[in-house]
């Protein structure tokens, strides 16, 4: 936690409300979210008990498992699921935009400019927290390599149609999530938490009822008195006011309500699959209610300016997803192979540095962060002096000093950036401080190509300039090798892909890739146990 | 958003259970027990056997384990030449610029007629102009520009951009236990065989986003790239240096027993072999006393008051500042088997070194607060963190403990690795600079880092490393008291 966060976190406790951590929104809202709030069962990982879901806060879709433990049930369960969370998922597959994307084209080998389809817009997911988001991942994983009767018509108890569709969507969804930055899938208690500072602490910030009662405490209660009346407050029966917002239940409710009416179901007795139906949906509306109300409250702030940059990276991601299951690829594996784990942990460092770099530059609150923490500064010019380089071309290298209250990390020949019209950024480095509360730097780019710098690209004294130590736009890594080229120190190509039936027996070492090159008595090592049907569920 | 540091352990699990157990392909036991060969005919034999199997070995890779100062870089230097000569090509993949130019620049003073080419960025000032004054040395940005040359160096970053159909017979890769195995990964395509060297008691490599989901897979893109190495080729020949030449009779042992309490190593020298003298007597104050009892006996710990602080808790950093200041208006003067005559103690022989860098950047605002005589020259003082500091040697260091006047003892501050970094920079003497109940705090705070299915649980934990340093340091306390009392 950052000073500043520690010092919101308090002014927060000693006002009673919550403190804002943003001036804009920093992540993409859209205007039609599809809100779901699952619930799961007791003791059983992956074992649904119902859902809220939705586009409509009026009108929310309830779905529950009177029996959850009944496997049949699941099934039909997921296949509602799918049939109210495809729809909105898919809505946004065919009304595309054309990019224009740089190619080396296969026969020539010549780089060529290709159109590509590119989705307009992509459906956003909205749970309650992040167990939420786990939830989604775990539902994914558990439907993906199911197959459908029309699929695989021999094979006994296929899986509806639609639910393996909507298992490699929720897997995409899940993935992508972990892309920082990204907003594809989003949980409302971690939303809400970066944008405001509450007086409690992180880890009760995952109450979605605790956090909205100190972002916005009813009349006459502070945002302490609130959040623990959200925590704890029971009526006669002694069921919470406020339920827990999923997946997981309060132990109170399952004991004392929905046992006894799981047990009248299983009975058979007449009634109790709407009793069921009814209990199930008190302890969901609550939570959809809070849903609505952070998002109102999300909504009240601008969105930050590069924060459809970012978006445009999810409609990518959306893109790709349609263009692999419209392809006919198979489900995501399993497990990721060497390769596709580490461009994937390069893509997610490259959106951390991007993140906080645009946060920072979006919003001046996060960026005086950044200032206290000596990795930007901000502050007034005081002198410009023209110089140029030396060379057969000399280039503008004109000498500002700012005069500053910041106390910036510098030294000798680091590299400052600052944002300029349109985008554009102003690379500068640093030569030394001229005194106390004074530094100097010397301007490297974005100047022109002339000997004179174009105008207005040279900040003239009296200006407010705001620089940072980090860059705007990390460069992404290099190329990795191709999966079938893996090399040995990584244990060389995968082999085959193995699908729902593996094809050739999972434990076989030479399916482990091994090259002509290899010294004599090839390693062996682990591979993953062969695949049973227990991890297809 | 810092990712919780991951402990890996490259040694099968089985070796790690087994003390004192010779594992295959090691040397002989015999030079493990510490005192009975002399250190130098132990090393050599160690030195010889890495040779042996990097020229004659039918293993694609070799692993050699170098605890701090044990002669790394010269093992490379060697290992280098001696394949340039049996006329393979190969390239040498560092982790950093400055240790890629350290490197080079040893490579061409061992032997001038070799040619060698320094594959470098297009970045301003892409390495040290010290290699423009070796004539063999090759500069470049393009690797077509040094085709054909028997020893390429750079980074692993730029060799990652490097695309060429048929790789080289041999690689070295320096420092491998901080290179990522995804950086590996990216250049393992580049070379046929290679030999990988590196401390495995330094800091892992990090993650700044959470890899939790590839944790136990054998090729984890956040595990240092000899764990990846190793669990796919467990058979590999692995080797270790067993002596320290950098750490003197004083530190080898606690730094060996703290930190690689299975891989011993000892000091390459014996007490009283290397003197730290002042010539100005000892003025009484603490910063005086902990010299003097850091100049006797190698450790010194400057304990401040009990006390939750800020990360640049001013007290600490005033007091670091003092001892930094004291070091060099005292006319030291060191005497070591490596040089004939005594040494006087200049500012660039000594280092501090801190956890964060905002606590490094307050360190050298309070040492240029000093205004201390120009001739001093206290801006050749290293101020950095334990990262930064990872391959380099001093005389004396100041060390600001990770974990003084925290509230708390996170992972990051456990991080077995940051600790033995900072404990192991130095040829004489090692200051430490700390608020007291340290040990109260790693008390109430024990690990609780979740265990991850499949990952090798890394021994000792920050947890039991702390304890083992703090309890020795704790015979060498002089408290510091504040000024106005």
């Amino acid at each position: 936690m950052s000073l500043m966060s520690a010092l919101a976190r308090m002014e927060a406790a000693a006002a009673g409300r919550a403190q804002p951590r943003a001036t804009v929104r920093h992540r993409h809202l859209a205007e039609r979210p599809l809100v779901l709030v699952p619930l799961t069962t007791a003791g059983e990982a992956g074992a649904p008990l119902g859902a809220l879901v939705g586009t409509d806060r009026d009108a929310p879709e309830l779905l529950v498992v009177p029996q959850p433990r009944d496997r049949d049930q699941r099934f039909a369960f997921l296949a509602r699921l799918a049939g109210a969370v495809l729809p909105h998922l898919e809505s946004a597959q065919d009304d595309v935009e054309f990019e224009e994307r740089k190619e080396n084209d296969p026969e020539t080998g010549k780089k060529v400019t290709i159109q590509v389809e590119l989705c307009v817009d992509a459906p956003q997911l909205l749970v309650p927290n992040a167990p939420g988001a786990d939830f989604v991942r775990l539902l994914g994983r558990s439907m993906r390599f199911r197959r459908t009767a029309e699929e695989e018509p021999d094979a006994p108890y296929p899986a509806p149609p639609r639910v393996p569709l909507l298992g490699r969507w929720l897997t995409q969804y899940g993935e992508r999530a972990r892309v920082p930055g990204s907003a594809l899938l989003l949980s409302m208690t971690e939303l809400l938490a970066r944008h405001w500072a509450t007086g409690q602490s992180a880890l009760e910030d995952q109450h979605l009822g605790a956090l909205l009662a100190w972002i916005d405490p009813p009349d006459g209660l502070s945002g302490a008195e609130a959040a623990l009346h959200a925590e704890t407050e029971r009526d006669a029966a002694g069921q919470l006011l406020c339920p827990p917002a999923g997946p997981a239940t309060d132990p109170a409710f399952d004991n004392k309500l929905l046992a006894p009416a799981v047990a009248r179901f299983d009975a058979g007795l007449h009634g109790a699959e709407e009793e069921l139906r009814e209990l199930i949906g008190s302890q969901l509306r609550p939570a959809w209610a809070a849903m609505w109300r952070g998002i109102d409250l999300l909504r009240t702030l601008p969105e930050g300016e590069r924060v459809a940059e970012r978006f445009k990276r999810d409609r990518w991601s959306y893109t790709a997803h349609r263009d692999r299951v419209r392809s006919g690829e198979p489900p995501q594996p399993r497990r990721d192979d060497a390769v596709t784990a580490a461009a994937k942990l390069a893509v997610r460092e490259q959106a951390q540095a991007r993140l906080e770099a645009q946060e920072a530059l979006d919003d001046p609150l996060v960026m005086a962060e950044r200032r206290l923490t000596g990795e930007a500064f901000a502050g007034e010019v005081v002198e410009v002096e023209m110089a140029w380089s030396d060379g057969k071309r000399p280039m503008p290298r004109p000498l500002v000093t700012l005069r500053t209250t910041d106390r910036p990390h510098l030294s000798e020949g680091g590299r400052v950036h600052r944002a300029v019209d349109e985008g554009a950024r102003q690379s500068a480095e640093f030569v030394s401080g001229h005194g106390p509360g004074l530094v100097t730097l010397r301007l490297t780019n974005g100047m022109g190509r002339s000997k004179e710098p174009a105008p207005g690209t040279v900040p003239e004294q009296g200006e407010s300039l705001c620089w940072t130590l980090f860059e705007h736009a990390p460069r992404g890594g290099p190329g990795l090798p191709e999966v079938e080229d893996t090399p040995w120190t990584h244990g060389g190509p995968p082999a085959e892909p193995t699908g729902p039936a593996p094809a050739a027996p999972a434990g076989d070492p030479t399916a482990a890739g091994t090259t002509a090159e290899q010294p004599p008595a090839p390693p062996l090592f682990p591979l993953p146990d062969p695949v049973t049907s227990e991890d297809l569920l | 958003m810092s990712a919780p540091p991951r402990q890996y352990d490259a040694r099968p699990a089985g070796e790690t259970a087994a003390p004192g157990v010779p594992l295959p392909g090691h040397p002989p036991p015999g030079d493990t027990p510490p005192g009975d060969p002399p250190p130098g005919d132990a090393a050599t034999r160690a030195t010889e056997a890495i040779l042996h199997d990097t020229l004659h070995s039918s293993h694609r890779g070799i692993v050699v384990d170098s605890p701090p100062g044990a002669g790394k870089s010269t093992l490379v230097v060697r290992a280098a030449r001696e394949l340039a000569a049996a006329g393979r090509p190969l390239i040498v993949i560092a982790q950093t610029n400055a240790q890629v130019d350290d490197l080079v620049d040893r490579l061409a003073t061992a032997d001038p007629a070799l040619p060698l080419g320094r594959l470098h960025s297009s970045e301003p000032h892409p390495y040290d102009p010290v290699l423009d004054d070796h004539p063999g040395v090759v500069t470049s940005a393009r690797i077509a520009d040094l085709d054909g040359l028997p020893v390429i160096v750079s980074t692993a970053a730029k060799w990652a951009w490097v695309n060429r159909e048929t790789p080289w017979p041999h690689a070295i890769v320096d420092e491998a236990y901080q290179m990522r195995s995804d950086a590996l990964l990216a250049v393992a395509g580049l070379f046929e065989k290679a030999l990988f060297v590196g401390d495995p008691g330094q800091l892992d490599p990090f993650s700044q986003v959470g890899a939790e989901q590839w944790a136990g897979l054998a090729y984890d893109p956040s595990a240092s790239a000899v764990a990846t190495l190793l669990s796919h080729n467990p058979g590999l020949p692995q080797h270790r240096l067993p002596v320290s030449w950098r750490l003197p009779a004083s530190a080898a042992p606690l730094v060996s027993a703290a930190f690689y309490p299975y891989t011993p190593f000892r000091s390459g020298t014996g007490p009283g072999d290397r003197t730290l003298t002042f010539g100005t007597p000892s003025g009484d104050c603490p910063a005086d006393r902990v010299i003097d009892e850091a100049a006797l006996s190698g450790w010194g710990l400057l304990e401040l008051p009990a006390r939750v602080t800020p990360r640049t808790d001013p007290e600490a950093v005033a007091a670091v500042a003092q001892v930094v200041r004291h070091l060099l208006t005292r006319e030291g003067v060191s005497t070591d088997e490596r040089r004939t005559g005594p040494t006087p103690l200049t500012a660039e022989r000594v280092a501090v070194g801190t956890a964060h860098r905002d606590q490094a950047a307050a360190v050298r605002a309070a040492l240029a607060g000093l205004s201390l005589p120009e001739d001093l020259h206290v801006t050749d003082v290293t101020v950095d963190t334990a990262n930064r500091l990872q391959g380099r040697e001093f005389d004396v260091t100041v060390i600001l403990h990770p974990l003084s006047g925290r509230p708390d003892a996170t992972a990051f501050h456990l991080e077995t690795g940051r600790l033995c970094v900072l404990a192991s920079r130095h040829r004489h003497a090692c200051i430490v600079v700390c608020r007291a109940g340290v040990p109260e705090l790693l008390d109430d705070h024990p690990s609780t880092e979740p265990v991850q299915l499949g990952v090798t649980v890394k021994f000792p934990d920050g947890w039991e490393a702390n304890h083992a340093v703090l309890s020795h340091l704790s015979a060498h306390a002089v408290p510091w008291q504040p000024r106005q009392l």
